[in-house]
């Protein structure tokens, strides 16, 4: 979604330009929450202030909205026959395999230490297997880091 | 559960939820469950659905939610809960952050949250998987004393497939999930 979003606004726009933009677009993904509506926000503030920003988030999330709605009735009116299930089945195995493939391409930029290594399986093994709090983890791995900067740039000084 | 109670629900999911749609996924399926408002089922129908229908999975995950619960109450009441922590946090906090980031605090936060963002991500493809290739929990006894009858045979090589497909080629995975969609439907 996110280059489909840069194109528009950096380039057929040009509300912003391509520098701002991918600070925008750093810390959309930087903070917590959805990243479109985070970038929508941003760019719609900067252009227009509030109702800017209003109107671009309404603008990413409407049609989520919309469509999901009229998914959910669909799929109400033709019922659960076993051709519905096998594609869900379908769909959900290569969705699996696709999710996998991006969280091998985030552990290729992410995990690049014993550090970061030992927290990630750490967090897989926690919630995974031991279904432990998402939140937990998320607020651990904060502190941890943020400990471990600390210490580090303690003793890079030292 | 009330209203509130799930506009809380999903606003503390857009809050907490970092590193995007794919690593939100566990965050909202743990709160959706202690609602006891989906079983693991019905929430990787949910995934399936969102990878697609265009428009961001938390977005899509808090309307079917609130649709589901009360109609478009419901679905606005979780869409805006999901929505607002990014709205605040992107107008009153980006500028902030960005003059900040160099810091202890916010480098140290982001610093550690990208391996456990990965893990998460990692989570929600096995969480998928669960419901699709494998009849009972993959970490358990029964997974493994029965490997035969745990394993679905033919989704197992959709997944493989689609996998293969993602790395060695440019495919558009829009296209690897509707064909596996289209085949899964007459096969299993």
């Amino acid at each position: 979604m996110l280059p489909l979003i840069q194109r528009m606004v950096v380039e057929e726009k040009k509300w912003l330009d391509q520098e701002e933009m991918v600070d925008c677009i750093s810390i959309s993904q930087s903070l917590p929450g959805v990243v479109a509506i985070n970038t929508a926000t941003y760019v719609g503030n900067r252009k227009a202030g509030l109702k800017g920003a209003i109107a671009a988030s309404l603008g990413v999330i409407l049609p989520s909205y919309i469509v999901i709605i009229l998914a959910v009735t669909l799929l109400d009116v033709i019922g659960v026959n076993e051709y519905i299930a096998g594609a869900f089945t379908g769909v959900k195995a290569a969705v699996s395999g696709l999710i996998l493939y991006s969280a091998i391409k985030l552990a290729k930029k992410s995990l690049k230490n014993l550090y970061s290594w030992v927290l990630f399986l750490v967090t897989f093994i926690l919630v995974a297997v031991f279904d432990v709090s998402v939140i937990a983890v998320i607020v651990s791995g904060i502190l941890l880091g943020i400990l471990y900067i600390y210490l580090k740039r303690k003793e890079d000084k030292a | 559960m009330s209203h509130f109670a799930m506009f809380y629900l999903f606003f503390r999911i857009g809050l907490l939820g970092f590193g995007g749609g794919l690593a939100m996924l566990p965050l909202i399926f743990q709160g959706v469950q202690d609602f006891g408002f989906m079983s693991r089922q019905e929430f990787s129908n949910l995934v399936a659905l969102s990878q697609i229908t265009p428009g961001p999975v938390a977005v899509n995950a808090a309307t079917y939610v609130g649709y589901n619960y009360s109609g478009f109450l419901g679905a606005t009441v979780a869409t805006l809960g999901v929505t607002l922590p990014s709205f605040i946090l992107m107008f009153f906090v980006a500028k902030l952050v960005m003059k900040y980031y160099s810091t202890t605090v916010v480098s140290g936060s982001l610093w550690g949250i990208r391996p456990v963002v990965t893990a998460l991500v990692a989570c929600a493809a096995l969480m998928v998987a669960e419901t699709s290739l494998f009849n009972v929990h993959f970490f358990s006894m029964a997974f493994f004393s029965n490997l035969m009858t745990s394993v679905n045979i033919i989704p197992v090589f959709m997944f493989i497939v689609s996998f293969l497909l993602m790395i060695k080629t440019k495919i558009n995975p829009i296209f690897v999930i509707i064909l596996m969609g289209v085949v899964g439907a007459f096969t299993c």
